[in-house]
Order: C-alpha cells, then structure tokens, then sequence
C-alpha cells in the first residue's frame, strides 16, 4: 500500500523568495512523521503547502489523491486536519463553539455530539472551561483546543505545527501523550513539525531533517536519533 | 412633563429606525469585517423595489418578503461582484470601494424613478394611540416591533444555527476557518446577503416617515452610525439599545436646548460619535477588538 500522504519535489516561494527547493517525504498510513529544523528552514511552509496555503510545484498525493492544485477549505473536507502556527484560536467563540467549528462541515449531527464528548476525554481541562471565551484560555490550553479541533473534523492525517511553542516542559509532556494516545486509539497519522527534535524523535517513527528549505537527512526516527550530526547540533550531546 | 414624555417616545420612534439601519451595519460588519457606507442606499433601493411592487398591485406582505428577498440576492451579488476583488486590499480601499457604491446606487436609483418624492404606505393603522397626554403613533409602535423581530431573529440565527456559527468563525479567523474546511468567501457573502436584507426591512419602515426619494437615508445613515457607535459594533443588541438612545437623545436636545433646535440636530450625532470614541471606542456593549499582531 502507498503511503497516505506523498510528497515529491515541493517548491515554495513568498514573492521571490523561494523556501522550499524540491523536498520529498511521506507520511504511513497510521503513521507518525516528524520534521525537524531549526527557524526557517521551512517547516511551517511545508505543512501550509500541503494544506495548500501557499502556491507550490511539486506533487502532493493524499490518499491516492492529488491534492496540489487544491484550495484549503476542500483539502481540509478530504480529511487533512491542521492545527496551525499561533493555534488558529478564535478568540470570541467559547471553547465549545471552537470545537464545533472543526466539525462545520460534517453532517452527521449525533457523531459530532459524540465528538465533543470523546476530545473532552483527552483534554478534561476544556471539559471544564467549555462556556468560557477561547481568548482567555492559556496557552497550553489553546494548544490543546487547536489540537480538540482538528480532531472534530475525523481526519485521516493531522498536520501539527510545533505544539511545543512557547509552552512549559510539563504542559509539553502532557500534549506529546495526548498526541500519541489520539495516534494509537483513533488510527489518525500524523505529520508534526517540530523545533524540539529530541521530543520529535522521541514521538515520531520517522523523521526528516530540513536545512534551508532542502530534506538533509530522512529516515526511521531511530537512525536520525543515532545519527551523529543530528545528535550534536539538535540533540546536544 | 408632558411635552417630555411625548419627546421620548417619539424619540424612540426615530431610534426605532436608526436601530434596524444600525443592526445592518453591525451584521456586515460582524461577518465581513467591513464598515459599509452605502448600507443606506442599498435600503432606499430595495425600498423602490417594494415600492414598484406595490404600484404593481402586490398586497404588502407579498411585496415585503419579495423585496427582501431580492435583496439578499442583491447584497450577495454586490459581495460577490465588487467587494470580493479587493477583500485583500488595505481598509482604505474597501471604504472607497463602499462610498464609490454609495453614489452609483444614488445616481442610478435617481435615474431610474427620478427625485421626486414619492409616499410609501405603512402596513400599520393610521389611528394614533393615545394613553393619557401621550400620543403614540401606531406606525412608530410597529416599527419598533418589527425591529425588535428582526433582532430576535439575527440572535437565534447566530447563536444556535450551524451556518451562524460559521459565518462568525469566519469573521473572526478567515485562515482558520479555511483549514476547517468552511467556504469563507461564500460566508462574506451570506453577510451581505443578510445585511441588505435588515437593510430592506429597515428602508420600509422609514419610508413612510421620511418619504421616498432617493437621498431619503442621507441623514438616517448618520444616526445609524452614532447609534452603532454607541451601542458597539460587535454587538447587535447593542446597536438598538444605541438606536434608541440616540433617537431619545437627538429630540431631548433639539427640544430642550434653545441653540440647537432642528437645524442643528444632525450636530448631535456626530457629536455622539466623537465622544463615544473618545472615551468608550468599544462602545456600551461592544468588545474590545482583540488582533494579534
């Protein structure tokens, strides 16, 4: 079986600016892909190239599927859930209102109610705040409503946009189990784009190293953790 | 004490209209993001429309749901056609954009049914009540109630439909919205869709007041906006609160204040937006924007 999510020779520009020269990876069905990197080297332009955010060349096949050529709002509807840069909270809904925008676009109304029930599961503290304005949540909390949403869409891959930032070790521990637990329980693959690699590896079980735009290294997340550049410049020791 | 009461309550006849042009302004720009300055002329359009209908020998609630129907798909069209191409263009081109609409829907509405001032019926009786020294006027009443329908209606329909729910999340967050697969451009248009609509119900019920002609919601556009000001243009309800406040306030003024009188009674309301802005910009019922930056 191909895997669920191809891609091959992505390029991405701003204006003149290109940022991704030609990268190829893929995502297992069921699996766990991490990208890493160090600022800019173009993590976040490749999972908003594959939500189609920005204008690209290179092929991206989802499920079989073409996606490329598509905007957001249908790759979304195809099953790719994205849980952005800046956690994509909107601010004025309650929480619960944030969790069933995720499900906007599906019609089975008892399996959405379902839904909200199950994410409360693994995220008890937005059980607790459901009435209250997203805005005043913490950021540990809207990390984790992002991540609720995205699941409300049932997606078959979810794009994680470093859960880590800006959050607290312990807050990190809590939703990298989450992540795996959603992983294992709900057969959804996620791609993680991550600046904390030990973390990363620790999750994924492959994983690509992005330079300046170029894939430097790719593999099972046990070589790139053995590996020794990896293990001196991103792991630190 | 008389004379009071009676300035109030035809306060709140006045305001009554100022509240539905207001919660237009307020529904557009809630879903869209967009201050729309030809809101009154897209009104005093549709109210031609019903007019024309009316001339046709369409009993008046006919004519009513008609128009307002016609409106939405025009409001919808005026989205799709001439805001859509600079939805990404600085403020200042939006605003230009909604003026330069302002003049071509004037022109053309003067062009089409002439200036001439027309008489617009009301689906209200003509008797006023009378309960103790106060008149009320049973237009004004209806006026009011009809309104307060149209309110009552926008609040169900935001609160608790799926589609309100996403129209306000595209509001607030159009990239977000996209990744949660919602068609946001298609929602800016229901925006507009609904608010010409509000707009319609509003233009009929000032029409038989003010008269129809085609510069009827010059200064009714100006109230709108003190009162959308006032009540806050986050907030629907505010917008009718503030309605009705600056409808009560601009009589009181021109009444109990000799310098004023009625020539300078428009003053008021810009002065009401000033000061509103200078020391509330939220309004009394409006949100802080909160943008990251």
């Amino acid at each position: 079986m191909p895997p669920l999510l191809e891609v091959e020779g992505l390029e991405a520009r701003y204006g003149p600016t290109r940022v991704l020269h030609g990268i190829t990876f893929a995502v297992e069905h069921g699996g766990i892909t991490a990208i890493l990197g160090a600022n800019g080297a173009g993590k976040t332009t490749t999972l908003r190239a594959v939500s189609g955010l920005v204008a690209t060349t290179g092929r991206i096949r989802f499920a079989g599927r073409a996606i490329e050529r598509r905007p957001p709002e249908e790759i979304a509807r195809l099953g790719i859930a994205h849980a952005p840069e800046g956690r994509g909270t909107f601010l004025n809904l309650t929480v619960e209102e944030n969790l069933r925008v995720g499900a906007l676009v599906r019609r089975d109304r008892r399996g959405v109610a379902a839904d909200v029930e199950r994410v409360y599961g693994y995220f008890p503290v937005l059980r607790e705040r459901r009435r209250q304005l997203a805005g005043t949540l913490s950021g540990g909390e809207q990390q984790m409503l992002a991540i609720a949403r995205a699941l409300m869409l049932r997606p078959r891959l979810l794009l994680l946009d470093e859960p880590s930032l800006g959050l607290a070790p312990l807050v990190v521990r809590e939703i990298f189990r989450i992540v795996r637990a959603i992983n294992r329980d709900e057969g959804v693959s996620v791609l993680l784009v991550e600046q904390n690699a030990a973390l990363a590896l620790d999750l994924a079980d492959h994983a690509y190293l992005l330079e300046t735009g170029r894939v430097v290294l790719g593999g099972p997340a046990e070589r790139l953790r053995r590996d020794d550049t990896v293990r001196r410049v991103y792991l630190g020791y | 004490m008389e004379t009071l009461l009676q300035q109030v309550v035809s306060g709140l006849a006045t305001g009554g209209i100022y509240a539905s042009l207001a919660l237009a302004l307020v529904m557009i720009y809630q879903a869209t993001d967009v201050v729309n300055f030809a809101q009154g002329e897209m009104a005093m359009f549709s109210t031609y429309l019903a007019w024309t209908l009316l001339n046709a020998g369409v009993p008046y609630w006919g004519a009513f749901a008609a128009t307002l129907a016609v409106s939405f798909v025009g409001g919808l069209a005026i989205e799709r056609l001439v805001i859509r191409p600079v939805e990404h263009a600085p403020v200042l081109a939006v605003v230009i954009v909604c003026i330069g609409l302002l003049v071509i829907l004037n022109s053309v509405a003067g062009w089409i049914y002439t200036y001439t001032i027309q008489q617009f019926p009301s689906p209200f009786p003509q008797r006023p009540l009378r309960v103790g020294g106060v008149t009320f006027g049973a237009h004004d009443l209806g006026a009011i109630a009809v309104t307060l329908v149209v309110l009552l209606f926008l609040y169900v329909f935001f609160k608790h439909t799926a589609l309100g729910l996403a129209m306000r999340a595209a509001a607030q967050n159009p990239l977000s919205s996209r990744l949660c697969g919602i068609r946001v451009g298609w929602m800016f248009a229901l925006g507009w869709g609904l608010a010409a609509a509000v707009g319609a119900v509003a233009g009929m019920m000032v029409a038989p007041v003010v008269f129809l002609e085609p510069n009827m919601m010059g200064g009714i556009l100006i109230y709108a906006f003190a009162s959308a000001t006032l009540g806050g243009f986050t907030s629907p309800g505010g917008a009718v609160v503030g309605g009705l406040v600056v409808g009560v306030l601009e009589n009181l003024v021109g009444t109990y204040v000799r310098f004023i009188g009625t020539e300078l009674k428009l003053t008021v309301a810009l002065a009401i937006i000033v000061v509103v802005l200078l020391v509330r910009p939220s309004g009394l019922f409006g949100r802080a924007a909160v943008r990251r930056v």
